[in-house]
C-alpha cells in the first residue's frame, strides 16, 4: 500500500497579517490586503522572528519563509529536538524569482561604486534556492533540501515534490512551501511591459472587467508528514495532501494555451493520484489570477477536467484577497484551502460582480458558502478540494488536498 | 583622500563594522575572536571592504584567513598603512 502524506502544521505571512489563521479568518469575512494596487505584508518585521544578523543575510523572501516555517513547525509540534532523523527530513521551497530585492540593490552598488563594493552576501542573498538553505540551517534539516523555481506555479511544484520525496520513501517528513517578495521597481515595471498587471490595481478574478494581476508578496510553510509515522508520534493531522498532477503547456512563453486541455489534464492526474472522481470535488481554489487569459482558460480546463461537475463545485480565488504572490501562492493558497476544508466553507471571490462570456461557473461572489459535510468510509467527515497553480512557462501543477 | 591611520580610529572602525555586521558591540574587544563573535570568511570580506574605503588599504582573503582575533586584524591594518 502507498504512503500517505498528512499535513500537520501550516504557516504563513501574507498582506492579510502575520499567520495562517489571520489569511483564512479575514479571507472568510471578506476582508482584502491589498492597498493601492499591492499586496504588501505591512505588518511584518523581520527581526522580531530573526536576529539581526540573520535578518542581514536574508533577502526578504526567505525572511517572509522562515517567519512561515516557525509557525508551521509550532503547529506541528516540532521542538529543538527533531521528532525524526533529521536525514530523513527534506526541505522544498517554490519561489519565482528568488532575491531580486538584493539583485537590484547591489546592481546599483556597481553601477555606482563599482565592483569592489558588491557586497559578498550578494549571491547566497538572491540565489533562488536562499529559502530553502536558510530553512534547512536554522531547523537542522539533513535530507533532500533545494528550491523549485516554476514561476507561479512553485508554490504548488515544492509541495507536490515534497510528498513525492515521502511517498517515495525518501523522507518522513518535509518542510515545504514558497516564497516571494518582488515588490520591486523592476519587477513592478517588467510585469506592467508585458500587460500582465492590472493598470486599474483592482483584482476581481473572473469577472468581466478584470484587467490583469495586482502583485503581492508572502510565503507559505506546511509540515508534512507520512501518515503512519505522524500517527506513531500522536501528531493531530490537520489535513492530507491527497493527489498531485503536473503538466506543461509547451505553447507559449507566458500565455496560457487557450482549451486548457494541459492544465484539464493536471487537474485530473491530481484527482487521479488521490484515487477520486470529479463528483467527490468539493471545493475548488482557483489559480484565478485575474487576467483576461488566464481566468477563461482555468473556467475551460475545470470544465474539461470536471465535466458537468465544474457547475457544481464552488470556486474562488485568494489572490482576490492577497494578490497574486508569485512563487507563493501555490503554498499559501494550499493553506488557505486547507483552512475552507477545515471550516467548512468556500471563501468568496473579492470583487466578483459582473459575469463575462464564457465564465459561467459558480466563482463564489458575495460571502463566504457553506461546503456540505461528506463522511469517508469510517464515518468522520472529510472534504475534498483542488488548488490549482499555473505559471508563465505553461507549467502546471494541482494539488488534490482533503480534510 | 584615506583618513589617517592611527590604531584608535582603526579599532574603532573594525568594532563599527563588525557591529554592522552583526556581531554583539558587548562582545567586541581586541581579544575576541572571530569563532566567538560568530564572525566568518563573508563577514570578513565586507569588514575588509569597510577598511579599504576607509584607509585605503586592500586586505585580500589570504591576508585574514589565519587571523583568529579582532586585534589581529586591527595591527595588520595598522602595519599595511604605514
Amino acid at each position: 500500500m502507498s504512503k500517505r502524506v498528512v499535513i500537520t502544521g501550516v504557516g504563513a505571512v501574507t498582506p492579510l497579517g502575520i499567520g495562517a489563521e489571520a489569511l483564512i479568518d479575514r479571507w472568510s469575512a471578506g476582508e482584502s490586503g491589498l492597498e493601492q494596487g499591492a499586496g504588501r505584508c505591512a505588518e511584518f518585521e523581520p527581526t522580531d522572528f530573526l536576529s539581526r544578523k540573520e535578518a542581514r543575510r536574508s533577502d526578504r523572501f526567505a525572511q517572509l519563509a522562515i517567519a512561515a516555517a516557525g509557525e508551521a513547525l509550532d503547529q506541528a509540534g516540532w521542538g529543538e529536538e527533531h521528532p525524526y532523523d533529521p536525514g530523513r527530513v527534506g526541505c522544498v521551497i517554490g519561489t519565482g524569482i528568488g532575491g531580486l530585492g538584493s539583485l537590484e540593490e547591489q546592481e546599483g552598488v556597481l553601477r555606482e561604486r563599482g565592483a569592489k563594493a558588491v557586497s559578498p552576501l550578494s549571491v547566497p542573498l538572491m540565489m533562488g534556492n536562499a529559502a530553502a538553505a536558510a530553512l534547512a540551517m536554522r531547523h537542522g534539516v539533513h535530507g533532500q533540501t533545494y528550491g523549485v523555481v516554476s514561476a507561479c506555479a512553485a508554490g504548488a511544484h515544492a509541495i507536490g515534490s515534497a510528498m513525492r520525496m515521502i511517498e517515495a520513501g525518501d523522507a518522513d517528513a518535509a518542510i515545504t512551501g514558497g516564497a516571494e517578495s518582488a515588490l520591486t521597481g523592476l519587477a513592478i515595471a517588467a510585469f506592467a511591459a508585458m500587460g500582465a498587471t492590472s493598470p486599474s490595481g483592482i483584482c476581481r478574478p473572473f469577472d468581466a472587467r478584470r484587467d490583469g494581476f495586482v502583485m503581492g508578496e508572502g510565503a507559505g510553510v506546511l509540515v508534512l508528514e507520512e501518515a503512519a509515522a505522524a500517527e506513531r508520534r500522536g501528531a493531530e493531522a490537520l489535513g492530507e495532501v491527497l493527489g498531485y498532477g503536473a503538466t506543461s503547456d509547451a505553447h507559449h512563453l507566458t500565455a496560457p494555451e487557450p482549451s486548457g486541455t494541459e492544465a484539464a489534464r493536471a487537474i485530473g492526474l491530481a484527482l487521479g493520484d488521490a484515487g477520486l472522481e470529479p463528483d467527490e470535488v468539493d471545493y475548488i481554489n482557483a489559480h484565478g489570477t485575474s487576467t483576461p487569459l488566464n481566468d477563461r482558460t482555468e473556467t475551460e480546463a475545470l470544465k474539461l477536467a470536471l465535466g458537468e461537475d465544474a457547475r457544481r463545485v464552488p470556486i474562488s480565488s485568494t489572490k482576490s484577497a492577497i494578490g497574486h504572490l508569485l512563487g507563493a501562492a501555490g503554498a499559501v493558497e494550499a493553506i488557505a484551502t486547507l483552512g475552507a476544508l477545515r471550516r467548512g466553507a468556500a471563501p468568496p471571490t473579492l470583487g466578483w460582480e459582473e459575469r463575462d462570456e464564457g465564465l459561467d461557473l459558480d466563482y463564489v461572489p458575495g460571502g463566504a458558502r457553506e461546503l456540505p459535510v461528506r463522511r469517508n468510509g469510517n464515518g468522520a467527515s472529510q472534504r475534498v478540494a483542488i488548488s490549482n497553480s499555473f505559471g508563465f512557462g505553461g507549467h502546471n501543477a494541482v494539488l488534490c488536498l482533503g480534510a | 583622500m584615506p583618513t589617517q591611520v592611527t590604531t584608535n580610529r582603526v579599532e574603532q572602525t573594525i568594532f563599527d563594522g563588525l557591529a554592522e555586521v552583526g556581531a554583539e558591540r558587548e562582545q567586541l574587544s581586541r581579544e575576541a575572536t572571530f569563532e566567538a563573535l560568530d564572525v566568518d570568511s563573508l563577514d570578513l570580506v565586507e569588514i575588509a571592504q569597510i577598511v579599504e574605503d576607509e584607509f585605503g588599504v586592500e586586505l585580500e582573503g589570504d591576508d585574514v584567513k589565519d587571523l583568529k582575533t579582532v586585534g589581529e586584524v586591527i595591527d595588520l591594518v595598522v602595519a599595511r598603512s604605514s
